[in-house]
């Protein structure tokens, strides 16, 4: 496959995107999404002094920018103090957008208006250049029900769409299997490394990429050209569990750090890594682990056939801020993002079960009247030891407050003492 | 009350409606009670379809599935001897493996070694199996592997990981280069603490195209629904569209079928 031809400098660079960490919760086969909903976390309130989204020309840690835009002064004008930037906000997006990352800059052209990752402006200028080790990176997290591979590859499509090298490491599924969905122009955009045919060298035919998983993933690093990339990691699951975690880490970021060298001071920024995780499989150990690598974790779960994704973006120097959005991956891997926080994000009843009540249709009568409410509710069990017993049971009462026995014997009763049960025809 | 035939219907749905056709990985899974029904079904529902299979049965003896499978309506034994079954008698062969001089390959042979890392051997054997012959004869159509089961394979020491590269090299192999499907059943055993088999049964159940668990019913024993069927699509790359991806019947096993009914409504309860 031959590298795409480099993106012709276009106005809209990669945003400050956090790494997505997309954890999709962990439901028992077969069980229902929605049974298994995260947590809502609320939202930070919106301050009244932040202006929030507000539109073209907002803060720079927006994720829309006007191309060219001049850079915000730090920390003054429209922008709010740091750790204040409002872009994660779901709500109180000022302009056209009603949500942050939803929509395009308006001179980016040919894009589609629900960006995934909006491209912001040249975010990069007037904001001291995170010296950046950190990884962009962007994990997925899914889960049998809740599959996240078409979101992935909604995702690539976005990428390469938007004009950057992408490279793929496919281990899970055949090539064939991974471009399907994609339309020409994309999959000549895509660089496919093949791990699924023979990642540990069984064949020994001598086209494996050699040097197992991890071989495979330094290789990546090693041919990707200066200038937006974006990374795809199909899945992390797989590399997870054939490869110390540790080691893992570090090739990730080995690979953030390898292309920052070559790219010069913006080219950190311009790495962005996604990986799928399937979060059933890994314990709390490397799952916290990757976490701690990515900026953004996209958890995915549903309800009711819906899938929905909880984002949660950790950026440096921020405030992490979760959000939850209904989405659907269309056919042609498009990204159809339906906005906010969900109303019914709790287990809700089956609508298609009415409540019956189980005494309307029979041919007894089941209700009580009032009086007979009454009766029965000031009724004492005989067994219920209340104070009048009590009372009852202290007071030396006289003889025949206990019960007796009277036995007449009739003519066939053999009452032999020492065997009670003599009587007994067995 | 539903058809019978119920997992006749799901593998003709699955095959129909997952787009490319077969080349498919079907995960049965059983919780708390024996899913084994399941295997006896798919074992003649491919040889009635005439597909070339390839039978992993480390549990049973031939005998036993022969008996079952007559039941079924298929003669294993004839089966074998035509070429269209290769069987692989775990029980049997495993005591070969002792008795082998140790430099001839088994598929078993991670039972001899101390350390053994992966189930190369065994993926050797059902490549070579289900290798396409072209010598003009009667050719079977796509090829299918049918393992029963691979929790076994936990518990005769190889680890999860080992398990998942057999599988997934017998996916490259034979779902996507020969097109065929993978039948595979795995246990569950509701242990939480049991990490291997939870690995191994969520890592499959994240490759597979159709789930089948069998489970047993939440209050117990019953002698006419013998259990429940939870029946789950997966399209591991294709975006799903809101549909029923789930479905749930229960079962009750007679001696030559499995009659399915959707829950509550067992003819015995009706």
């Amino acid at each position: 496959h031959g590298f795409p031809p480099p993106p012709a400098p276009t106005q809209a660079h990669r945003a400050d995107l956090p790494p997505q960490k997309v954890n999709e919760e962990a439901p028992e086969l077969g069980g229902e999404g929605h049974e298994r909903a995260q947590p809502q976390q609320t939202l930070r309130p919106h301050h009244p002094d932040d202006p929030g989204t507000a539109g073209p020309g907002a803060p720079a840690a927006q994720l829309r920018q006007p191309p060219g835009g001049s850079p915000p002064p730090p920390g003054g004008g429209t922008g709010a103090p740091s750790g204040r930037k409002g872009c994660r906000e779901g709500h109180g997006a000022g302009g056209s957008e009603s949500h942050p990352r939803r929509g395009e800059s308006p001179a980016e052209p040919g894009a589609g208006g629900q960006a995934w990752a909006a491209r912001g402006g040249p975010h990069g200028r007037g904001v001291a250049p995170t010296a950046s080790r950190r990884l962009r990176a962007e994990t997925g997290r899914d889960s049998v029900e809740w599959e996240g591979r078409s979101l992935l590859k909604a995702l690539i499509k976005k990428a390469a769409l938007g004009g950057e090298q992408v490279h793929i490491l496919g281990c899970e599924v055949s090539e064939e299997e991974f471009r399907a969905g994609f339309d020409s122009s994309v999959n000549s955009r895509l660089v496919y490394y093949d791990l699924f045919r023979d990642p540990l060298n069984w064949a020994q035919t001598g086209e494996a990429l050699p040097g197992g998983p991890l071989g495979a993933l330094q290789a990546m690093c090693e041919r990707t050209d200066p200038g937006p990339v974006t990374v795809a990691l199909d899945s992390l699951s797989w590399l997870l569990l054939r490869l110390p975690c540790a080691a893992l880490c570090q090739a990730l970021c080995a690979m953030s750090r390898r292309h920052a060298c070559r790219g010069g001071s913006l080219a950190a920024e311009q790495l962005c890594v996604l990986g799928l995780l399937h979060r059933e499989l890994h314990g709390p150990g490397p799952m916290g682990a990757l976490s701690s690598l990515a900026q953004t974790e996209v958890t995915l779960s549903g309800t009711a056939g819906q899938a929905s994704a909880h984002i949660l973006c950790r950026r440096p120097r921020q405030r992490p801020t979760l959000e939850t959005l209904w989405f659907s991956v269309l056919p042609d891997l498009s990204l159809d993002l339906q906005g906010g926080p969900p109303l019914e994000s709790q287990p809700h009843p089956d609508p298609h079960t009415p409540q019956v009540d189980p005494a309307s249709h029979l041919t007894f009568n089941l209700h009580l009247s009032k009086r007979e409410r009454e009766a029965k509710d000031s009724l004492t069990l005989p067994f219920q030891f209340s104070s009048e017993k009590q009372q009852a049971l202290l007071r030396p009462g006289p003889g025949p407050a206990t019960s007796r026995i009277f036995y007449e014997p009739d003519t066939f009763d053999d009452l032999d003492p020492e065997d009670p049960d003599g009587d007994l025809d067995v | 009350k539903c058809p019978g035939r119920l997992a006749d219907y799901a593998s003709a749905y699955v095959h129909r409606r997952i787009p490319g056709g077969p080349g498919k990985l079907t995960l049965l899974c059983d919780a708390n009670t024996d899913g084994s029904f399941l295997v006896h079904h798919f074992l003649s529902f491919y040889l009635k379809a005439n597909c070339k299979v390839c039978f992993v049965a480390l549990i049973q003896s031939f005998s036993h599935y022969n008996i079952v499978g007559q039941k079924l309506g298929v003669s294993l034994t004839v089966a074998r001897e035509c070429g269209q079954l290769v069987f692989l008698e775990g029980l049997k062969s495993s005591v070969d493996v002792f008795f082998r001089a140790q430099a001839e390959p088994h598929p078993l042979q991670f039972l001899r070694e101390a350390n053994a890392e992966n189930l190369q051997p065994l993926y050797e054997f059902v490549r070579e199996a289900l290798k396409p012959v072209d010598d003009g004869e009667a050719a079977w159509r796509c090829p299918v592997l049918l393992v029963d089961d691979l929790s076994v394979l936990l518990s005769l020491g190889m680890g999860a990981v080992a398990v998942l590269d057999f599988i997934h090299y017998c996916r490259a192999t034979v779902c996507w280069e020969r097109k065929g499907n993978i039948v595979a059943l795995v246990h569950d055993s509701g242990d939480t603490e049991d990490e291997e088999n939870n690995i191994l049964l969520n890592g499959l159940s994240h490759q597979s195209h159709l789930i089948l668990r069998a489970e047993g019913l939440a209050t117990g024993f019953c002698r006419d629904v013998h259990g429940q069927l939870r029946i789950l699509w997966r399209t591991p790359s294709q975006p799903t569209t809101q549909r029923d991806q789930s479905l749930t019947y229960q079962y009750k096993i007679q001696d030559k079928s499995v009659s399915f009914f959707a829950k509550g409504m067992s003819p015995a309860v009706l």
